[in-house]
């Protein structure tokens, strides 16, 4: 029997292979999905780029179609053209930051817009594969000079293939980057998608320049108005809490700690001695032990015990970096220009060890339309999260938590937005494709924490602005009839003269809204 | 018999009443005060039988309608514009209707929601200036109308001196705002007799019961709007005309008399609508039976408005307490036309000679 069986090839594949065969889970699944998650993913390394090393980010995004080739049946072959005013790449890395999968500085743990260091590189690949056309970055980190490259992937080996490198002189110390690819895809039914994105986007970016350019040549311009950046995130440690057998055997391998007491204290977040003392008595693991000497057993009793313990600090926040109220404030009123925001921030929580803000903002009237709903606008990481609202955690807290009839508002009939911004070092994703986040009881209870404030705020907005309403509403019935009645009366005892029904619309005034001509 | 001047004088009174609703309303203004006029209330818990003037009257509860109330301020706009137009209407010698006064008030702004939103505004100037909306020029606009020998003089612009008799017209006349306001010069009627129903009237004309009862016969086309009971008032009291009421032989019919009488609820705030010394002469309950009337069965809302009338202070005389009896005992009710199974004069040939003998002992 066995003899009939097939022989089996067993064989590796590389990271880019991977993504290569499973390209759908990254969010390039079809033509519409592909060129949105392309731009996407671009722009939001772009401003990483800018933001981590404190410049304003200066972002041009440019989709064109490519004259000369032709795509496939439901697809076009565009262009697409980035250009940002980043930190830049430095040039021995161009390669490798573009040409092969997994390679980056964002492995850490500290927040940032992309986890995978795969985006960028994703769509670079994507595009190889559908145009068989390699990718051109020009990027500067501000010295003498320019690098070009162009480069392709070698996929079956994750490598980067350099066709052609060429150096310019850098004579106005630019910095930033430039990525040119040519990539498959349907712009016109993905239009809508990247235009909310860009949209979204601003909200989140009140202090970026954004500049868009679209098949076609229509220009979108978003315009930055604060000057201000978010704090920039720290980067931190991981916290006990957070941590598995796999990660605790890889410390050990590269720690240089003699024992157990130093090595707690060196390599989790916020672990002092009297904390490590605590806990490694709590796991029954001697102060002194050698970490390199500890067997598997004992590993994984360390990490269970780092589950059970209850004496370590939460993480700091400071590896976060919220928008903050102001910023989100701005962003608001910049693209939505509402009557009334109202934005929480919440104080910083911990969720399975990753310590995470939420903040949350209300806002009404305005450029925001009566859609019968709440719209919502979701984002992480200051990513706008476009795709699959109702599985969200904020979609259940805005639909299934909240009882607006206690603030008082129909939902129904107002122009009424909710903002909601997780930013964490791990954001709990219920999918690879990033679009929506997964209903952690910790991340819920923020977020409605949160959302309740706003609504209080809002609440109290609206009881206030129907009073004067109300208001306005008695006067101008004051200042119809009493003229009139002043009219009838002198009409009928026969005087010329109409009597002033000024001053008794003054007594009529409650509220000094309201102002009565003068002249 | 000269009523010629009462009727001006009292429309300079009524001018000068008007007049001076507005200079109060005006000064009120002019000293910074938000203005207000009082008025008679005319909740039910204010009004009252007086049994001395057998009519309703307004107990001594005021109401205060201000302008500093945002719900009185149109009210009180309408209120006021109408005793301008009132004034108007008296300075030019022209009438309107209740329906007139409903759609001018769009042309002013000052629109009512609906008639009976003007009519009520209308019976506020009443109240506040003690003078029926007659008085004032405007009238509803359901016409009774009146036949018999009476020579009267109208008062009305164009007409103004010219006299009529009112058998000129042998359907009778109808009783508008001229005839309303028109002043008796001579007749040689004996009596009033008012009848309810128009085919009844018709019935009275053509048997010429005007002249066998020496009568100036009225069609009060069912409950007398006021201008009618107002004129039956003037003949009892200018002419000294005993008033006979003859209406359908139910408790409906019964109190058109008893309003004819003693004035209703809905018109406590005004004197001079009420003929106490009318007499109720027919159909009763207790005709059924005499005359052998073909009948119908009290249904739920008779039994129910009888009951009410027997609560009524007005029901207290002899004769309507006994024939609330009858109509209880005998649960049935007829329509004066039920004479007409006797053949189309025994009414007159019988049932009104043999009930106007017997009224004279009432």
């Amino acid at each position: 029997m066995s003899s009939r069986i097939a022989k089996e090839d067993f064989y590796e594949i590389s990271p880019a292979d991977f993504f290569y065969r499973n390209r759908d889970i990254a969010g390039f699944s079809n033509p519409v999905r592909a060129i949105y998650s392309a731009i996407r993913e671009f722009v939001e390394n772009s401003l990483d780029a800018s933001e981590l090393h404190g410049h304003l980010p200066d972002i041009y995004v440019r989709v064109s179609i490519d004259e000369e080739s032709k795509g496939s049946r439901d697809a076009n072959v565009y262009v697409l053209h980035v250009e940002d005013n980043g930190s830049g790449v430095p040039p021995q890395h161009v390669p490798s930051a573009f040409g092969q999968v997994f390679y980056g500085s964002k492995y850490r743990l500290r927040q940032s817009r992309g986890t995978f260091g795969l985006g960028g590189t994703m769509a670079i690949l994507y595009g190889q594969i559908t145009t068989n056309s390699p990718v051109k970055v020009i990027s500067s980190t501000g010295k003498h000079s320019i690098h070009e490259y162009v480069l392709m992937i070698d996929i079956q080996r994750n490598r980067p293939i350099i066709l052609k490198h060429k150096t310019y002189k850098n004579e106005n110390h630019w910095h930033g980057t430039v990525i040119e690819v040519k990539i498959e895809g349907d712009y016109s039914r993905a239009a809508s998608k990247i235009l909310e994105y860009f949209k979204q986007t601003a909200i989140v970016a009140p202090y970026a320049n954004i500049t868009f350019v679209d098949v076609k040549g229509r220009l979108y311009r978003f315009e930055r108005v604060v000057l201000e950046l978010p704090k920039p995130p720290m980067e931190t440690k991981p916290h006990p809490y957070g941590s598995d057998v796999e990660t605790i055997k890889r410390m050990i391998a590269a720690t240089r700690c003699r024992d157990m007491l130093s090595f707690m204290m060196l390599h989790f977040h916020r672990i002092g001695k009297t904390t490590a003392k605590k806990f490694l008595e709590f796991a029954g693991i001697p102060e002194k032990r050698k970490p390199k000497s500890l067997s598997n057993d004992e590993i994984v009793r360390l990490v269970k015990a780092m589950k059970e313990f209850n004496g370590f600090r939460a993480p700091s926040a400071d590896c976060l970096s919220p928008l903050g109220e102001n910023l989100l404030r701005a962003g608001i009123q910049k693209e939505l220009n509402p009557e009334f925001v109202s934005v929480k921030q919440r104080k910083p929580s911990v969720y399975s060890g990753y310590p995470f803000i939420v903040e949350v903002a209300v806002a009404y009237g305005g450029n925001i339309p009566v859609t019968g709903d709440v719209i919502l606008y979701r984002f992480a990481n200051r990513i706008p999260l476009l795709y699959d609202e109702a599985s969200d955690v904020s979609w259940k807290v805005v639909h299934n938590l909240i009882n607006w009839r206690h603030y008082k508002i129909d939902i129904q009939n107002s122009p009424i937005a909710v903002f909601t911004h997780i930013c964490s070092t791990k954001i709990p994703y219920r999918s690879v494709g990033k679009e929506f986040i997964a209903d952690i009881p910790e991340i819920e209870r923020e977020i409605l924490g949160g959302l309740r404030e706003a609504l209080r705020d809002l609440s109290a907005y609206l009881t206030r602005r129907r009073a004067i309403e109300m208001e306005k509403k008695r006067f101008d019935i004051f200042e119809k009839y009493l003229p009139k009645i002043a009219k009838f009366s002198a009409e009928l005892a026969g005087s010329k003269n109409v009597p002033d029904v000024k001053p008794l619309l003054k007594k009529v005034v409650k509220y000094g809204t309201e102002k009565i001509d003068e002249d | 018999m000269a009523q010629k001047k009462s009727m001006k004088i009292k429309k300079s009174e009524v001018l000068e009443v008007l007049k001076k609703l507005g200079e109060q309303i005006y000064m009120q203004l002019v000293n910074e005060d938000f203005p207000y006029v009082e008025m008679p209330s005319r909740s039910t818990k204010n009004i009252y039988y007086d049994k001395k003037l057998r009519q309703y009257v307004l107990g001594d509860k005021y109401v205060k309608r201000t302008t500093r109330n945002i719900r009185h301020l149109r009210p009180f706009t309408q209120l006021i514009w109408l005793a301008d137009i009132a004034h108007q209407l008296i300075n030019q010698g022209k009438t309107c209707t209740l329906r007139d006064i409903f759609y001018m008030s769009q042309a002013y702004e000052v629109d009512f929601t609906d008639q009976p939103e003007s009519d009520d505004i209308i019976t506020d100037l009443e109240s506040i200036i003690s003078y029926a909306r007659e008085d004032f020029n405007i009238f509803p606009e359901e016409r009774s109308a009146i036949y018999g020998d009476l020579t009267i003089e109208y008062t009305v612009p164009r007409y103004e001196g010219k006299r009529i008799n009112l058998t000129v017209h042998p359907d009778g006349v109808m009783i508008g705002p001229a005839l309303a306001t028109a002043d008796f010069v001579d007749t040689s009627a004996e009596i009033v007799l008012c009848i309810e129903k128009g085919a009844m009237f018709t019935r009275l004309l053509e048997e010429e019961a005007h002249k066998k009862f020496n009568a100036i016969v009225i069609h009060t086309a069912g409950q007398p709007p006021r201008a009618t009971r107002h004129l039956i008032r003037r003949l009892n009291e200018e002419l000294n005309l005993p008033v006979y009421i003859f209406c359908d032989a139910d408790p409906w019919g019964m109190h058109i008399a008893q309003v004819i009488i003693s004035g209703s609820a809905n018109a406590a705030h005004l004197k001079e609508l009420t003929t106490p010394d009318a007499k109720w002469a027919g159909v009763w309950a207790s005709d059924i039976v005499t005359f052998k009337l073909p009948s119908e069965r009290l249904n739920e809302l008779d039994i129910k408005r009888l009951k009410e009338l027997e609560k009524d202070p007005r029901y207290g005389g002899e004769i309507w307490r006994r024939e609330i009896q009858v109509f209880h005992k005998i649960q049935r009710k007829a329509e004066q036309e039920a004479f007409s199974r006797y053949g189309l004069t025994k009414i007159v040939d019988d049932y009104l000679p043999r009930r106007l003998e017997e009224m004279k002992s009432f």
